[in-house]
């Protein structure tokens, strides 16, 4: 069977610090926690470490976690660029390396206080260079504004609606309520949704996701070695990049299918990998700094045609226990934390060990998707 | 000039070699766009290669400015302190006429946000905001 040829990594251990929006502590305070405690759930030492793999927007370092946690060699260490698409690229690097031998046991990790730390796009520079220079100057400042770009050409094109938007909102917010580490667990309506103001028409307060200091972290290993440790092995299936054709970070504008993004290529690579199809995915964890990314990527890996997005998120599609794929079982970005998605990545884990708040029954396979209108990353997960 | 006052003026271009040309057809009032000068296709955002042909020699063609409004967002706050006295406004993506593919951000001058459609006939206008560099800007036409 396809799968068994790629069942070559495995996530073994994960850990989380609590999230809010001023978590009162350093970022590399975070980091070096999560990392001792994804490893000790996994019931491995610091000593066992060979391989870290950050984002390359982290601002602790593989050098300051190795002083912290004493490792004695790092053998291999890598980063991973574009901000939340490289969530799951993180698992793939760390995945690659203990395929390859070059290191037995990696962690992957990303710390970050987006909540009491400021916006970024708040500290825009008075002048912009590069791809800056073709949008910034003219108001389009903030990702909700590049996002929303998309979001009314597909609601033009396609007669996608707010409400719609909505749906996705409301369907994560339903399972953050049974998830006791979610930031936000009040009860959230379809006309709560609507009643939220614009941020950027056609996007509305609850089409963003939160704002949140807080970190997470995953131990990867090879099946031999993951066989004898605490935790029920995950097995990596696929995990995958994606770019696509003549792309521009956030501002992917000018090209001949305006609303293909990287999420696209990423797909048909996780699926290659892991040799399964949409139809046997039975949960997803979307990136969703913004609904309208869910809609496109409920489209782009294959759940519904082109343009159908919308109508494919409403009528509890996305919701457990009954939909036809729950989705964001924790809350996702929208509703738990937004840690560049890297808790979507944690929350893929516990439904492949069943331990998840919104428990799939009988779930094999998980789909974790990474940053949307940036070049990305997929992972497909697997109960073992 | 105060830090205070500095955050409120809008971010500006900074030209590089590769897009120099444009911004100072824009300062001229002329709105350029880069063309391959071996397989002549258009491309933008301006680059060093045809990422058709591989060709690394460009010229810049003088365009009709006439396009349609292909997507459109509306901002609200919060925005930048530059952009503050401006809220709500529409930022858009203009598809020139010459090439689908030749998309511009831009604002549309003079009208209210809700009177700019996507579809709409626009033409192109040109708005200085410095000694140096004149910003491409919209008219529906």
């Amino acid at each position: 069977m396809a799968r068994e040829l790629w069942r070559k990594a495995a996530i073994v251990g994960i850990a989380q610090s609590g999230f809010s929006k001023n978590i009162g502590r350093s970022e590399r305070s975070l980091a070096v926690e999560v990392v001792r405690n994804a490893l000790a759930e996994a019931g491995l030492a610091p000593e066992d470490v060979d391989g870290l793999v950050r984002f390359d927007l982290e601002n602790t370092t593989e050098a300051e976690i190795a002083r912290n946690l004493g490792i004695p060699n790092l053998r291999f260490f890598a980063e991973v660029g574009y901000g939340g698409g490289g969530g799951c690229a993180t698992l793939s690097l760390a995945a690659m390396a203990v395929e390859s031998g070059r290191a037995e046991v990696v962690v992957c990790w990303r710390a970050r206080n987006r909540g009491s730390g400021g916006r970024p796009w708040a500290g825009t520079r008075m002048e912009v260079g590069g791809d800056q220079q073709w949008y910034i100057p003219w108001g389009l400042v903030r990702p909700v504004d590049q996002i929303a770009m998309l979001a009314a050409r597909h609601m033009h094109e396609f007669g996608t609606t707010s409400e719609q938007f909505g749906a996705v909102a409301v369907a994560f917010r339903k399972h953050a309520q049974r998830n006791p580490h979610a930031m936000m667990r009040d009860p959230m309506t379809i006309e709560d949704h609507q009643n939220s103001r614009m941020i950027s028409e056609p996007l509305r307060k609850f089409d963003c996701c939160l704002e949140t200091d807080g970190a997470l972290a995953v131990v990867v290993t090879t099946p031999e070695r993951a066989r004898n440790l605490k935790q029920r092995p995950v097995a990596i299936l696929g995990a995958a990049q994606g770019m696509g054709p003549d792309h521009v970070v956030m501002a992917n504008y000018h090209k001949e299918r305006f609303l293909e993004t990287p999420s696209l290529f990423a797909a048909r690579e996780v699926y290659a990998q892991a040799g399964v199809e949409p139809r046997d995915i039975d949960c997803a964890q979307w990136y969703d700094a913004f609904t309208p990314l869910v809609i496109l990527s409920l489209e782009e890996y294959g759940f519904c045609k082109p343009g159908e997005g919308g109508p494919f998120s409403e009528n509890g599609r996305l919701e457990w226990p009954d939909g036809a794929l729950p989705s964001n079982t924790s809350g996702g970005g929208l509703s738990e934390a937004y840690v560049h998605g890297f808790n979507l990545i944690l929350e893929g884990v516990r439904q492949m060990r069943g331990t998840s708040t919104c428990q799939v029954e009988d779930a094999e396979l998980c789909l974790v998707t990474s940053g949307g209108g940036v070049p990305t990353s997929a992972a497909i997960l697997a109960r073992t | 000039m105060s830090i205070s006052e500095a955050a409120l003026l809008p971010p500006v271009p900074v030209p590089d070699e590769v897009s120099r040309p444009f911004w100072d057809g824009c300062r001229r009032k002329e709105l350029l766009m880069q063309r391959c000068a071996s397989c002549q296709r258009y491309r933008f955002h301006p680059r060093e290669m045809c990422p058709h042909c591989r060709s690394m020699a460009a010229e810049w063609r003088p365009v009709s400015g006439r396009g349609l409004i292909f997507s459109k967002v509306v901002c609200h706050p919060p925005v930048l302190p530059a952009f503050q006295d401006r809220v709500p406004y529409a930022v858009v993506l203009v598809e020139l006429e010459e090439d689908p593919n030749l998309r511009l951000v831009g604002n549309v001058l003079d009208v209210p946000p809700d009177r700019v459609r996507i579809g709409s006939p626009v033409h192109v206008a040109f708005q200085e905001i410095s000694e140096e560099i004149t910003l491409p800007q919209w008219r529906l036409a």
